[in-house]
């Protein structure tokens, strides 16, 4: 049996790497043109060289072509239909955005919450005991799903319900779809996650919804997916951007993950754990890093105005995520019940992960490079640079805790939440909330109210994850070598994590403050709340729209 | 790239392709894992405390599956023998865990099959474990005046127990505690090579 399930995995293995070879073969043969299409089919005739900044005061817009390209700001020679479709583009999404927006914002919030209550009762363990739904084992899948299939997720179609129309040049069809798929989302949310509070669970980390409640979720994603379908499908440019390509597959990908997960009743014992690992790293892998990823490839270079260092490395980029990233389940598993082939199989693939990484890494710093003073100007670029550096960081860390000698260490302990942290709000969610910060004012066509605001989620949110990462880091790497010492007593590997277990209440608090303050001025903007300024970013407005 | 055929299907065959390696072929073989020989069914009040478990989320501290003392030292711990996949043909869902904030489980009953203890455990893990921070579970549990024919007394220490009444367990606690001490995989395993070191491995569990 196992030889040749070895040299299945094997063959299927050199399969895949001669796919990426033709594909690196392919680019550099045709690099020129793929090159300049590829890269500048995200900017209008004339627009290159120009800086987009909605979320940015004027003086943050000066500022900001000032130290991008060394000269003032200016429109470039963007034609009149050009900026007209742009504008279409912008606002033929804008319900349905705004629905999944305000949604994934209110889950962000109550996530958040149930975050701080976790991490709290990790050392006041005689703290809100009087009740099921108050326990440390349910509050704390509470968190997750909140965060997980509520905000990141949410968000993520939002995002994606916006930025598509752009991406292709023509306004959003069957926004009406979305629409009655966000309702059905929420109504999934509220259902699934009281099921919880209650205990009505199916006990699979990830997959903690009952599949009852499970149908939701998927008649939900279907009818947001159709939009985005139809959209595509309307395109108007010749290529497809990078950015389209990690949506588009992450819309294909979530369903079938989501559907053979929760399939009820084939499930068993082991099997049952090797599916909960495969699903639980592709909703990363697969779902929420291809959300994170279109933002950083779209946002570094438009905010810029600047295209991407290279098109032919997101093609590599991209591929070879798709092939590598859905086969490293089983590295959940490691020193488990479970064959040795299978765990080899995802190690193996975690350190070629490397390879998208590196592609990815290299095409987002070094667009950046030289132009790293942008950030002071740029509340986008702040919120998505960061993120896409935390990407980077989040993965090589990744790689080196998925080889056994390291994992050793860190598999069972703190370190584990710290890394997903450190991936999932240093990388997703900070993506995340720079694309909101873009694209808000394009939808409700008004300035940010609060400059200031801004900031303060800015830094609450930076700071806090450093605190909160920092410590677990360190905690989970005490906690670990303590648990391998056999001479060591385990309540010693408890006692060790206590003061970075407060550290990390801190660190937690800090983001949710910033949650709040995000949320508040979400909502002042979306309700018309504030002072009104000049709004420099604004679409510009045509002369004959100003003669009429 | 500007074809979204070659997108669409490029991307779902990948991961079709990639599935055939992590699930279906694991799938096969976990099909004819035959149950361990020493391995028994769960009874009717263990199965219902296995919900009670998995209901109150105790997998996110606890794992249940020791491991092989290349990886970490569990057997001397007194954790038991690596486990096997014919150590869990009875469980679903799956609770293997991958955080030990708690120790593993996977043989606790081997180890501590004292129901009383697990008991006063359960209502205050401090009153039995000075200093543990496993969080109490006291609604669990009942304070009633007087004791009822079938009710299941907890023995506390003073300091631990309410001034007055008794605390009694609600049926939910004595299921839980029912499968707690039914948690015994050291019986050998068919599965690992040496029945002799497994013996020793387990030595710390069976104590
Ligand atoms: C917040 C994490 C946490 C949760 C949740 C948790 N435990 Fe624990 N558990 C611990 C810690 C820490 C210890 C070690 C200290 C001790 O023995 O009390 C422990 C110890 C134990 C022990 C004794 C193990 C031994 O080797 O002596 C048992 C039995 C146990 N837990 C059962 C449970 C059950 C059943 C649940 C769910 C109802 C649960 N635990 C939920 C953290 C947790
Ligand atoms: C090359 C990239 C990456 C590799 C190889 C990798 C590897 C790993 C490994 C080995 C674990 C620990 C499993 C364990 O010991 O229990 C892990 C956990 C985790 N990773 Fe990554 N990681 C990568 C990137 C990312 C990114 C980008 C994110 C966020 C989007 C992320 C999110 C997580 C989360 C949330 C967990 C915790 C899962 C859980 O236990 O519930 N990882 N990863
Ligand atoms: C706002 C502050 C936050 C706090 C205080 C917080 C706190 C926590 C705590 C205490 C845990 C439980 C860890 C454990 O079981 O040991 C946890 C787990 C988790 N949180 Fe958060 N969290 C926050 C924000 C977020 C956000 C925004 C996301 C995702 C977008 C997120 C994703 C997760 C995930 C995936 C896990 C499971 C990790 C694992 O199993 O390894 N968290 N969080």
């Amino acid at each position: 049996m196992n030889a040749a399930v070895l040299s299945l995995v094997l063959f299927t293995f050199l399969v895949g790497m001669a796919g990426l070879l033709v594909l690196l073969w392919s680019i550099t043969r045709n690099r020129v043109t793929w090159q300049k299409t590829g890269a500048t089919v995200i900017f209008d005739a004339g627009e290159i060289g120009t800086v987009e900044e909605p979320a940015g005061s004027a003086s943050d817009v000066a500022a900001l072509a000032e130290s991008a390209h060394g000269r003032t700001a200016s429109d470039g020679d963007r034609s009149a239909d050009d900026i007209l479709a742009r504008r279409e583009a912008d606002r033929s999404s804008r319900t349905p955005a705004l629905a999944f927006l305000g949604s994934a914002i209110v889950w962000l919030v109550i996530g958040s919450l149930y975050g701080v209550v976790s991490s709290l009762k990790m050392t006041f363990p005689d703290w809100l005991t009087g009740s099921a739904p108050l326990t440390f084992g349910r509050v704390r899948p509470i968190h997750l799903n909140a965060v997980i299939y509520g905000f990141a997720s949410m968000g993520g179609i939002a995002v994606a319900l916006w930025l598509m129309p752009r991406l292709v040049r023509t306004p959003l069809r069957g926004g009406r779809f979305a629409i009655a798929g966000v309702v059905v989302w929420n109504i999934g949310m509220v259902a699934g996650l009281l099921a919880l509070a209650f205990g009505w669970t199916d006990g699979v980390e990830w997959l903690e919804f009952p599949w009852q409640i499970d149908a939701l979720f998927v008649i939900g994603g279907a009818l947001a997916g159709v939009p985005l379908l139809l959209t595509l499908r309307a395109k108007k440019v010749a290529h497809l951007y990078v950015s389209a390509w990690y949506l588009g597959a992450a819309f294909c990908w979530f369903p079938i993950l989501f559907f053979v997960a929760n399939f009820p009743g084939v499930h068993f014992g082991v099997e049952h754990a090797t599916i909960n690992w495969w699903y639980a790293h592709n909703v990363l892998g697969l779902w929420l890093t291809p959300m994170g990823l279109a933002i950083a490839y779209y946002f570094i270079p438009k905010v810029l105005g600047r295209p991407i260092y290279s098109y032919g490395l997101s093609l590599i980029g991209f591929w070879s995520l798709a092939l590598f990233y859905s086969q490293v389940g089983a590295h959940h598993l490691i020193g488990g019940p479970v064959p040795t082939w299978l765990i080899g199989v995802s190690i193996v693939h975690s350190v070629m992960m490397a390879i998208p990484v590196l592609a990815v890494a290299i095409n987002h710093h070094v667009t950046m490079r030289g132009r790293f003073g942008t950030l002071k100007h740029s509340p986008t670029l702040r919120f998505v640079v960061v993120g896409a550096l935390m990407y980077t960081a989040t993965s090589f860390e990744g790689c080196l805790e998925s080889i056994r000698a390291l994992n050793r260490i860190t598999h069972f302990t703190h370190f584990t939440v710290g890394h997903a942290h450190m991936g999932l709000y240093g990388f997703v969610s900070m993506e995340l909330f720079g694309a909101v910060y873009f694209m808000l004012p394009r939808l409700v066509d008004r300035e940010w109210p609060y400059p200031k605001l801004i900031r303060a989620h800015f830094w609450l949110a930076l700071g806090g994850l450093i605190v909160y990462v920092g410590a677990l880091s360190i905690g989970g790497i005490l906690q670990g070598l303590a648990l391998l010492d056999k001479a060591r007593p385990f309540l010693d590997s408890v006692h060790v994590t206590v003061p970075y277990l407060h550290a990390r209440s801190v660190g937690g608090v800090l983001m949710t403050l910033g949650h709040f303050v995000f949320a508040y001025h979400a909502w002042a903007m979306t309700t018309g709340r504030g002072p009104v300024r000049t709004f420099a970013g604004r679409t510009p407005t045509l002369a004959k729209e100003v003669a009429s | 790239m500007n074809r979204l055929s070659v997108l669409i299907f490029g991307s779902v065959g990948v991961l079709l392709v990639t599935a055939m390696i992590l699930v279906v072929m694991p799938y096969v073989q976990f099909m004819v894992v035959e149950p361990e020989e020493g391995l028994a069914p769960y009874t009717v009040e263990q199965a219902r405390g296995r919900d009670v478990y998995v209901s109150l989320g105790c997998v996110y501290c606890h794992t249940q599956q020791p491991t092989d003392r290349v990886f970490a030292p569990d057997s001397e711990r007194g954790w038991g023998r690596p486990s096997t996949p014919g150590d869990y043909v009875y469980d679903y869902p799956h609770q293997l865990g991958t955080m030990r904030t708690g120790p593993d489980l996977f043989n606790i009953g081997a180890r501590q099959p004292s129901a009383g203890w697990h008991y006063a455990h359960l209502y205050n893990p401090r009153a039995v474990v000075p200093g543990s921070l496993m969080p109490a579970f006291p609604f669990l549990f009942e304070v009633k005046r007087e004791l009822g024919p079938d009710d299941v007394k907890v023995d506390l220490p003073p300091e631990f127990a309410p001034k007055e009444g008794v605390v009694v367990a609600k049926p939910d606690a004595v299921a839980l505690i029912a499968y707690l001490v039914g948690l015994d995989h050291t019986y050998p395993s068919q599965y690992l090579k040496y029945t002799s070191e497994q013996a020793n491995l387990n030595n710390g569990a069976a104590q």
